[in-house]
C-alpha cells in the first residue's frame, strides 16, 4: 500500500516537474543553509582549537593591568620571573618577555618585524623547536649579547631559502648575529603570524631597544596534570604579596590560561554557529509553509482528479496517503538536494577560507529528518482536505 | 414477483428518496423510486434537468446515499455501507464514464487506464497487460503513450471507457457519454458500448438527453419531477415486469 502511494506520488511529482522544483526550493535552501552554517562553524572551531594548542600546552599568561589593557599599571621585573620559578610548584618553564617592533635589515633588504626579548625558557614554554643552529648560551643571556634566533617569516623575507645561521643582520643601530632558526608555526588564533619574530636575550632588548628594565609579559607552562586554577591562584597570591597590595586593592595584573582562552573562543564560535543555524532553520520553516501552500493549491487545482480517483474506487486513506506521500517525497527530496548543495558549498567555502572540511553526519541526518518531518507536518492538512472531498462535488468541480 | 426472479436482479431500488437541504430550503430530488435492473441490461435514463436522473445515477454509482429507502446491489444493502465500503464496491464492481471524459491530464492513455488497477494493488506487469488489452478492445492500440491533450474527444472517451472496463466491472455507469461529441463520434461510442454490453455482458446504465442515443438501449427510463414517469423496456423484454413506484 505504501509502495502504491509512493508510486502515485512520484507520478504526480513528475507530472508537475517545474512546480515541484520551485516548491522544494525553500527546503533545499533551508537545509543547505543549516548544514553549511554548522559545518563551517565546526571547521572554525577546529582551526581555533589547533591554533590554541600550538600556543603550548597548559600555558599561563600574566600581563600587567586589569583585564586585557596594559594601562598605566606597573610592569614586571626579571625578579618576578625568578620568584615565580622558585616559589610556585608544578611549573615546567617560566619566560619573561618584552616585545618591541623594529625594522631588521640584511644587505639591501629590510623587514618590519617584532623583536621579542626573552630567555631560553621561552622556547620550552611556547613549544618552539630550533630547526637549525642553537638556543642562547648562559653567556648570551647574562651579558646581553647581540645574538638572535629568527622566525621562519623573517628568514624568508631576508634570506629566501638560504640558511641564515652564522650571518648577521642589523636591528636599529646594532648588528646582531643569527645563531638559530625556529620551526614554522603559522597563524595564531588571533590571526597573527607567529613566525614573524626575532628572538633575542631579554637583556639585549632592554639595553639596546627599550632602554629600561621592564618585562611586559610573563609566560609559563605547567607540568602535565597540574591544575591551572591552583597554579594561577598561587601566582596571584605571590604577585599581590610582591606588589604589597592591600586587601581592598584590586589586582594590577591579570592571569589567563590557554584553556580559558580556548573555552571562551569555542563558546563564542558555538554561539555564533547556533545563531546562524537558527536563522537558517527559519528558512527551513518557511520552506515548509511553501510546501503546504503549494499542496493546498494543488488540492484545489486537482479537485476533479481527486473526484476521479474516488469514483474509481480510491479509499479515503489512500488519497490521504497519496497526498501526504507527495508532500513528504517533495520535502525529503528537497532535503537530499539541500544536503548535496551544502556539501558542494562547504567544499568550496572551506577551500576558499582555508579551513578543514569536517563532514558532520549528525547534522546532515538531522536536517534530512527535519525536512521529511516538515513534509508530514505541512502535508497533512492539504491531504486531509483532499481525502474528505465529496466525489460528486469533486467531479463537478471546474 | 417470485423469489427466484428477485434473486436475478443485479440492482434493486425500493422507495428511494433523496432530499437536499433542510427545513424550508429542503428539496426532494427523488420522491420514492422503485427499480429493478438485471445483469446484462442496457439502460438509458432520460428526463429534463432537475428531474432527479443525476441523483439516481449518483446513488446507482454508490457515490451518494439515499435519504430513505433500500438500495440493493447483488442483494447487499448499499444504503447501510459507509464511504469506504462504497468505494470498495465501486472499485470491484463498477466502472464510470463521464461526459467530460475526466482523464488525468499530462498522463498517458496507458497510465490512465492502469489507474483503477493501481488502487486494486495489481502488479505492474498485470496492470500493463490488462491496460493494453482494454485499450485494444476500445480500438486504441498504438495510442497508448499519447496524453489526453494529444487525443481527439472520441479517442479520449474511448480511453475513459477502457479505464472503466479494465477491472471487468459488472456495471458501467455512463453519464452523458456522448454529450461532448459530434454525432459521428457519438454513434461510434454507442456502438462500442453496445458491443461491450453484448460481448462482455456488462450492464450499462447511461444518462442521456439525446433520443438518438437512447435508441441503442434495451430499456429507457424517463424521470419527471423525482419520479419514474415511463419505463420502456416491455417491448424488448416482455417477460420482465416493472417494480411499481412506491
Amino acid at each position: 500500500m505504501f509502495l502504491n502511494a509512493f508510486l502515485l506520488a512520484l507520478r504526480e511529482i513528475r507530472r508537475n516537474l517545474m512546480r515541484s522544483f520551485l516548491t522544494i526550493l525553500g527546503i533545499v535552501i533551508g537545509v543547505a543553509a543549516v548544514i553549511t552554517m554548522v559545518t563551517l562553524g565546526h571547521g572554525t572551531t577546529q582551526i581555533v582549537a589547533g591554533q590554541i594548542s600550538s600556543l603550548g600546552s597548559n600555558l599561563i599568561i600574566m600581563r600587567p593591568g586589569q583585564r586585557m589593557g596594559l594601562g598605566g599599571s606597573p610592569r614586571f621585573r626579571l625578579a618576578d620571573t625568578e620568584a615565580i620559578a622558585n616559589q610556585i610548584n608544578g611549573i615546567r618553564a617560566v619566560a619573561p618577555s618584552v616585545q618591541n617592533g623594529a625594522t631588521v635589515i640584511m644587505g639591501g633588504k629590510n623587514w618590519s618585524s617584532t623583536v621579542n626579548g626573552t630567555t631560553n625558557s621561552f622556547f620550552a614554554v611556547g613549544n618552539w623547536e630550533i630547526v637549525s643552529g642553537r638556543k642562547f648560551s648562559d653567556d648570551d643571556e647574562k651579558s646581553g649579547r647581540a645574538v638572535c634566533v629568527l622566525g621562519e617569516t623573517v628568514r624568508q623575507k631576508l634570506f629566501g631559502s638560504a640558511n641564515p645561521v652564522g650571518s648577521s643582520l642589523r636591528v636599529k643601530n646594532f648588528s646582531c648575529e643569527i645563531i638559530g632558526l625556529l620551526e614554522s608555526k603559522g597563524q595564531s588564533a588571533m590571526g597573527m603570524d607567529q613566525d614573524d619574530v626575532v628572538v633575542m636575550p631579554i637583556r639585549t632588548v632592554q639595553r639596546r631597544l627599550t632602554g629600561d628594565n621592564d618585562v611586559t609579559v610573563i609566560l609559563l607552562s605547567m607540568k602535565d596534570g597540574m591544575d591551572a586554577d591552583q597554579v594561577m591562584m598561587q601566582m596571584r597570591r605571590l604577585m599581590r604579596e610582591r606588589r604589597k597590595l592591600s586587601e581592598n586593592e584590586e589586582d594590577n595584573f591579570n592571569i589567563l590560561d590557554t584553556k580559558q582562552i580556548a573555552q571562551t573562543l569555542s563558546v563564542t564560535i558555538g554561539t555564533i554557529t547556533n545563531l546562524l543555524a537558527a536563522v537558517a532553520a527559519v528558512s527551513l520553516l518557511v520552506g515548509g509553509i511553501g510546501i503546504m501552500n503549494i499542496m493546498l493549491v494543488s488540492v484545489t487545482e486537482r479537485t476533479r482528479e481527486i473526484g476521479i480517483r474516488l469514483a474509481i474506487g480510491a479509499l479515503e486513506h489512500e488519497v490521504l496517503l497519496q497526498f501526504l506521500t507527495e508532500a513528504v517525497a517533495l520535502s525529503a527530496f528537497g532535503g537530499l538536494v539541500g544536503i548535496v548543495l551544502a556539501f558542494v558549498t562547504c567544499l568550496a567555502l572551506s577551500a576558499l577560507m582555508q579551513m578543514p572540511f569536517i563532514f558532520d553526519l549528525g547534522i546532515n541526518l538531522l536536517a534530512f529528518t527535519f525536512s521529511a518531518m516538515i513534509g508530514v507536518l505541512f502535508g497533512y492538512m492539504p491531504a486531509r482536505r483532499a481525502a474528505s472531498l465529496d466525489p460528486i462535488k469533486a467531479l463537478r468541480h471546474e | 414477483m417470485n423469489v427466484s426472479a428477485k434473486e436475478k436482479n443485479l440492482i434493486e431500488f425500493h422507495g428511494i428518496t433523496k432530499t437536499y437541504g433542510v427545513g424550508q430550503a429542503a428539496f426532494q430530488a427523488l420522491r420514492g423510486i422503485g427499480l429493478a435492473i438485471r445483469q446484462g441490461e442496457f439502460l438509458a435514463i432520460m428526463g429534463p434537468s432537475g428531474s432527479g436522473k443525476s441523483t439516481a445515477m449518483n446513488i446507482l454509482g454508490c457515490l451518494d446515499t439515499p435519504s430513505s429507502g433500500a438500495f440493493l446491489f447483488q442483494g447487499v444493502h448499499v444504503e447501510h455501507l459507509d464511504r469506504n465500503q462504497r468505494a470498495l464496491l465501486r472499485r470491484n464492481f463498477l466502472g464510470f464514464v463521464f461526459q467530460g471524459f475526466n482523464l488525468l491530464s499530462r498522463t498517458s492513455a496507458q497510465e490512465n487506464v492502469e489507474l483503477p488497477l493501481l488502487y486494486r494493488g495489481e502488479a505492474a506487469a498485470t496492470r500493463h497487460h490488462a491496460a493494453r488489452e482494454a485499450l485494444e478492445l476500445v480500438g486504441l492500440d498504438g495510442w497508448e503513450h499519447r496524453t489526453p491533450a494529444e487525443l481527439s474527444g472520441g479517442q479520449q472517451q474511448r480511453v475513459a471507457i477502457a479505464r472503466a472496463i479494465v477491472t471487468h466491472p459488472l456495471v458501467l455507469l455512463a453519464d452523458e457519454p456522448t454529450g461532448n461529441l459530434d454525432s459521428k463520434r457519438s454513434h461510434e461510442i454507442m456502438e462500442l458500448l453496445v458491443r461491450l454490453n453484448r460481448e462482455k455482458n456488462i450492464t450499462v446504465l447511461m444518462v442521456t438527453h439525446e433520443p438518438d442515443m437512447a435508441f441503442y438501449c434495451s430499456r429507457v427510463i424517463h424521470f419527471v419531477d423525482g419520479l419514474i414517469a415511463r419505463d420502456g423496456r416491455a417491448h424488448l423484454h416482455p417477460t420482465a415486469r416493472d417494480v411499481p413506484c412506491s
